[in-house]
């Protein structure tokens, strides 16, 4: 009797959960079909090698939104990988401090403001100044996006390093700059290394800020101090635009993106797992 | 100090006391550790035997809030004195924890070696060579001599315990301070680890803390006992254990509290 009760238990629960599955995966499932079935078609070989043709001409491409969002991701990841991740030290390994207090509210502050104000911010800062919108401005505000990110994760990361091993370090006559630098930094790489790629993916797609900073350009930019093509501000003006042909391209492009999320997604599962094989 | 200290000491401590913010943990504590002997430090938790073993290589002072005063000479030179660098007196005090730490992300070899390659300055052969002494020493060598190349977390809890105490040896501390080493540990790992703390005497000086009164007795030369931040007594660890001066001692020997 009681037994028979428990087993209905148990097989409701086990519905019920899948169920809660089903449920949080079907809009996931739904985006991505409804991405690849209408940017399928867009993915011809001179899509990813040229730029836009006239409308109405056959050809165009978006090697250049492409090249751009590589050229000003990169350019926010010089900068923004190295500092999120001393910051991510610093938060770690001198907590405490008045420095870090201020610190993590700063970063506190700046993942919870929308990223359409930080564009603006850089707006005011970089583009005003320069009278022009460049790959450097939307570099600048994607960069203030990806140092909380990721001197969040680093943060955490550290923290997980148990206190012995750092004592270990101390004990074995090393100072405590080579103690983190060398053995707590190299030992938690994995997962350093996948909260830089998360962090990656996620300024990838971000739209807002680089509406007001790189802008947007037709062609190759030829500088810098340009306006520039990237693929989120590509997808989002192809989709608004009244032409099928570029509607059906800016899902080519979602679709581009997507897989690119994909790979970088693949890249930290592989890291994170062959981290955790190392922990046996 | 008692006439039963022939062995000269490498380490004297001097009016101890280690406070953690205000908290007086370590009371007065005066003491000389002999060289190439193990000295045992026991008592009840709690009394202070973390925190006194810890100010030997000045890693008390690395908690936040704790400070001490007292001296402690190193072979005659005080590590307490202003313009000492810790760094240098942890080269020469080697330390082994309670819980086995390998280095994450580190081979085994690399575990061992990295007190050297960090340190800079020896040349490859010499850390090969230091790297497989200390395995030796640590009676690890034939059971990882193949394996070197895999991480240092892949091996079982008595092997990393003695995978922390090669990386320790590596260095060639003249004092090696060892937390309840085994306390983690099954029996047979326990044993081996005894077996090794005996033969580590012939090339430094051993201070270990222990809650294993056989443990204490099997493998020290001299036993301190400790109470409540006190040391009680310290002799030769027959005489402490068959014939104590006194009557705490006793009590905690025989079982009575602690
Ligand atoms: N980080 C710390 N902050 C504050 N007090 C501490 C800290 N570490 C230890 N103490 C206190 O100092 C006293 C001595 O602690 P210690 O760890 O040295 O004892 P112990 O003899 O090693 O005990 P056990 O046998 O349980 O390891 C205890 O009362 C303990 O509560
Ligand atoms: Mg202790």
């Amino acid at each position: 009797m009681k037994s028979n009760f428990r087993k209905t238990k148990d097989l409701s629960l086990k519905v019920l959960y899948i169920m809660g599955v089903l449920i949080a995966i079907a809009p996931l499932v739904s985006v991505l079909w409804t991405v690849v079935r209408e940017g399928y078609g867009a993915l011809t070989p001179t899509f990813f090698t040229n730029t836009p043709a006239p409308v109405g001409e056959v050809g165009g491409g978006i090697a250049h939104a492409i090249i751009g969002s590589f050229v000003v991701v990169g350019l926010a990841s010089i900068v923004a990988i190295p500092w999120g991740i001393i910051l991510g030290i610093a938060r770690s390994e001198f907590p405490k401090t008045i420095t870090d207090n201020i610190l993590g509210f700063a970063i506190d502050l700046f993942m919870s403001i929308p990223t359409l104000l930080i564009g603006l911010f850089a707006y005011g800062l970089i583009v005003m100044r320069m009278r022009t919108f460049s790959a450097w401005s939307g570099a600048f505000a994607l960069m203030l996006i990806m140092v909380p990110l990721i001197t969040k994760t680093t943060e955490e990361m550290l923290k997980q390093v148990p206190l012995t091993v750092r004592e270990a370090g101390l004990a074995l006559g090393l100072p405590r700059w080579k103690v983190i630098l060398r053995i707590i930094l190299p030992g938690s790489i994995g997962a350093v290394s996948s909260g830089v790629l998360l962090a990656l993916a996620r300024i990838s797609g971000e739209t807002a800020p680089l509406l007001f900073t790189a802008f947007g350009m037709r062609t190759f930019s030829q500088s810098l101090s340009e306006p520039i093509a990237t693929l989120p501000v590509q997808i989002y003006t192809y989709s608004i635009s009244p032409y099928d042909e570029w509607r059906s391209q800016s899902w080519g492009a979602a679709l581009v993106l997507v897989m690119l999320a994909l790979v970088v997604n693949g890249v930290t599962r592989a890291l994170i797992g062959s981290r955790t094989r190392g922990k046996k | 100090m008692s006439a039963e200290f022939t062995p000269s000491p490498i380490l004297q401590v001097e009016n101890v006391n280690a406070y953690f913010s205000g908290f007086h943990a370590v009371k007065n504590i005066s003491l000389a550790v002999p060289e190439h002997q193990v000295t045992a430090l026991i008592g009840p938790s709690g009394c202070g035997k973390s925190t006194f073993i810890r100010s030997l290589n000045r890693l008390h002072e690395e908690t936040e809030g704790a400070t001490l005063t007292g001296e402690v000479r190193l072979a005659g030179k005080n590590i307490y004195t202003p313009g000492v660098d810790p760094v240098e007196i942890r080269r020469q005090i080697g330390m082994v924890f309670q819980k086995a730490n390998p280095f994450p992300g580190m081979s085994i070899y690399e575990n061992v070696a990295v007190g050297l390659t960090l340190q800079g300055g020896f040349s490859k052969v010499e850390i090969e060579n230091r790297v497989e002494k200390a395995l030796r020493s640590s009676a690890l060598w034939d059971e990882v001599k193949d394996k070197l190349k895999k991480p240092g977390t892949s091996l079982s809890g008595g092997q990393s315990q003695r995978l922390c105490i090669a990386r320790a040896l590596a260095v060639e501390p003249k004092v090696i301070l060892m937390d309840e080493p085994t306390s983690a540990l099954d029996p047979i790992s326990t044993a081996r680890i005894e077996e090794l703390i005996f033969e580590l005497k012939k090339q430094t000086t051993v201070v270990i803390v222990t809650h294993n009164m056989q443990q204490a007795a099997r493998v020290s030369d001299f036993t301190a006992f400790f109470l409540m931040g006190e040391l009680i007594e310290m002799g030769i660890t027959k005489t402490i254990f068959t014939n104590p001066k006194e009557r705490q001692t006793e009590h905690y020997i025989t079982g009575r509290f602690g």
